[in-house]
């Protein structure tokens, strides 16, 4: 469905991306692991179109797309919830939500999209005329993941979903994950610190390490990595 | 009594002539205000639209009245050319000026703001003339006020009745359409706009191009108000404007207009009950209280530090 061959991607003279080589299949759930800093934002950041790789090829069925604009790679269904959930504060949650929506324009689907969303995370229905820069961190993550489900994805991008969330919570939220993934359809790729989690739910794994692909593998087989276990799990 | 009736009558007077020149500094503060909340820009050629929005009327009027049209369409028409005309400017001085330096340093464009200021007013002296023209009265005909003509003029009305609608129709627009909402959008986090779908480029264009129609609009009436142009016009009237903008909380839509219309009743008043020798004194005054007072201006937000 989507193919990275070769990508560098760079910030001013300092190379984010050392030539990044990955796949992903319709359906799967696909996790990106990797310490602070290896290149995971700038990674989704040249898929999304708001960094525009130096070299290499990214070929969303079939197609090059590495030199569109962001606008139009969310027009063929990739969708990226950015690291830090980056709501729209000023708005409400229904704004939020309209903003999801941007490129659509079918009322009835938009609707019905809604309602959805509002079945998986009930309290944004209760809170729909609140000002978003009044939710907390879990609500705020809850909404950005509704509003990218506004758009359609076909391939959801997911940046650190659970950063800075209460562990019962991020269990919630990777739940959710995984049932967006089967009820859909959507392909994800995820991308997190948080590996013993995501690894829980992937079907396969990147392990990225200073802008290079060093490990990618089953999840089950990752999880139970020495090395893995090593760096990611806080285990020896 | 009398004497209270002409106090009454003359605070009248100086309340209208007031609201009237507030309410064109808040058309042109509109346009400082859309830009800035967009891409964090102060663009002081947007002074300069507005002269050239008034030479375009005036030349598009000329032209329509050897062709003997009636002034209701000289003036429809004029506007509309000086309309069309000021947007194509502010979408060519965005690309040209402002578009190649995003993403540097926040002074850059800034210069090239001043600098594209200079240019335009520089090349209206050269293609057009250094001294003041007559402007044709094109509004003046347009009310019978018969028994308040004292207090307001009818080419005062016609601003006050015309801005208005412009205003209203922009809040309209921001507050009720995709458009709007997705400007307001860029303002709070561009690159998630974009990441929703949101053409950026195209969303700052056309916040230029309706900021600068705005601008053009209002040169149309208040020359015709006023009755003479030149190329400086646009610096005096942007100066003000950009206080304006300051004034209500730059960024902020109703602030700009809130801005306008508090600048042009302190004029007024500082003109009539002072003396017109005072009457920046007092504008820039208001503006000294307010930013002490409330940093961010009237209705600014405190918090946001926009980059």
């Amino acid at each position: 469905m989507l193919k990275l061959v070769n990508v560098q991607s760079f910030y001013g003279k300092i190379q984010a991306l050392k030539g990044i080589n990955l796949e992903l299949h319709e359906g799967e759930i696909v996790t990106l692991i990797g310490g602070n800093g290896a290149g995971k934002t700038t990674t989704l950041m040249s898929i999304s179109g708001l960094v525009k790789p130096k070299f290499g090829e990214i070929i969303y069925r079939g197609q090059q797309i590495q030199t569109l604009n962001p606008d139009e790679i969310v027009k063929q269904g990739l969708v990226q919830v950015p690291e830090g959930r980056r709501i729209f504060p000023d708005f409400t949650i229904l704004e939020n939500l309209e903003m999801g929506a941007y490129l659509r324009n079918d009322k009835a689907g938009i609707k019905a999209d809604m309602d959805y969303v509002f079945g998986l995370f009930p309290i944004l229905k209760e809170r729909i005329q609140q000002s978003a820069g009044t939710l907390s961190g879990g609500e705020q993550q809850m909404l950005a993941i509704s509003r990218a489900l506004m758009a359609r994805p076909k391939l959801l991008l997911l940046d650190e979903p659970s950063l800075g969330l209460a562990p019962l919570i991020i269990k919630d939220i990777f739940n959710i994950i995984k049932q967006i993934n089967k009820e859909h359809n959507t392909t994800i790729f995820l991308v997190e610190q948080n590996a013993n989690q995501a690894l829980q739910i992937a079907d396969r794994a990147y392990v990225l390490e200073n802008g290079e692909i060093t490990l990618h593998d089953k999840a089950s087989v990752l999880l139970n990595d020495e090395s893995v276990k090593k760096a990611y799990l806080g285990m020896s | 009594m009398q004497a209270l009736n002409e106090s009454g009558s003359f605070f009248l007077e100086l309340f209208f002539s007031g609201l009237t020149r507030g309410s064109i500094y808040a058309l042109i503060a509109l346009g400082y205000t859309m830009v800035y909340g967009i891409i964090g820009l102060i663009n002081f050629a947007h002074g300069e639209i507005y002269m050239i929005g008034a030479f375009v009327g005036l030349t598009v009027a000329g032209i329509l009245s050897i062709l003997q049209f009636n002034l209701i369409a000289i003036l429809v028409l004029a506007a509309l050319f000086a309309m069309v005309y000021a947007a194509a400017y502010g979408y060519t001085i965005e690309k040209v000026a402002y578009k190649p330096l995003r993403g540097s340093t926040r002074l850059a464009p800034l210069i090239s703001a001043i600098g594209m200021s200079m240019f335009l007013r520089e090349y209206v002296i050269l293609a057009q003339t250094p001294d003041f023209v007559s402007f044709p009265a094109l509004t003046e005909g347009l009310f019978d006020l018969g028994a308040f003509s004292s207090m307001i003029q009818p080419t005062e009305l016609v601003i006050l009745i015309f801005s208005f609608l412009m205003m209203a129709g922009l809040f309209i627009l921001i507050k009720k359409t995709k458009i709007g909402k997705a400007m307001r959008a860029i303002s709070q986090d561009r690159e998630m706009a974009m990441l929703l779908g949101v053409n950026s480029d195209r969303m700052i264009s056309l916040t230029f191009m309706i900021g600068s129609a705005l601008a053009a609009f209002g040169a149309i009436l208040i020359s015709a108000h006023v009755g003479q142009i030149n190329y400086n016009i646009g610096f005096v009237v942007g100066i003000k404007a950009f206080t304006a903008a300051v004034l209500g909380g730059i960024g902020s839509i109703p602030g700009a207009a809130l801005g306008g219309i508090i600048l042009g009743l302190t004029e007024s008043f500082a003109t009539g009950y002072v003396s017109s020798d005072y009457e920046d004194v007092f504008a820039f005054g208001i503006l000294v209280l307010i930013l002490i007072f409330k940093p961010a201006g009237i209705l600014g937000k405190s918090t946001t530090e926009k980059v």
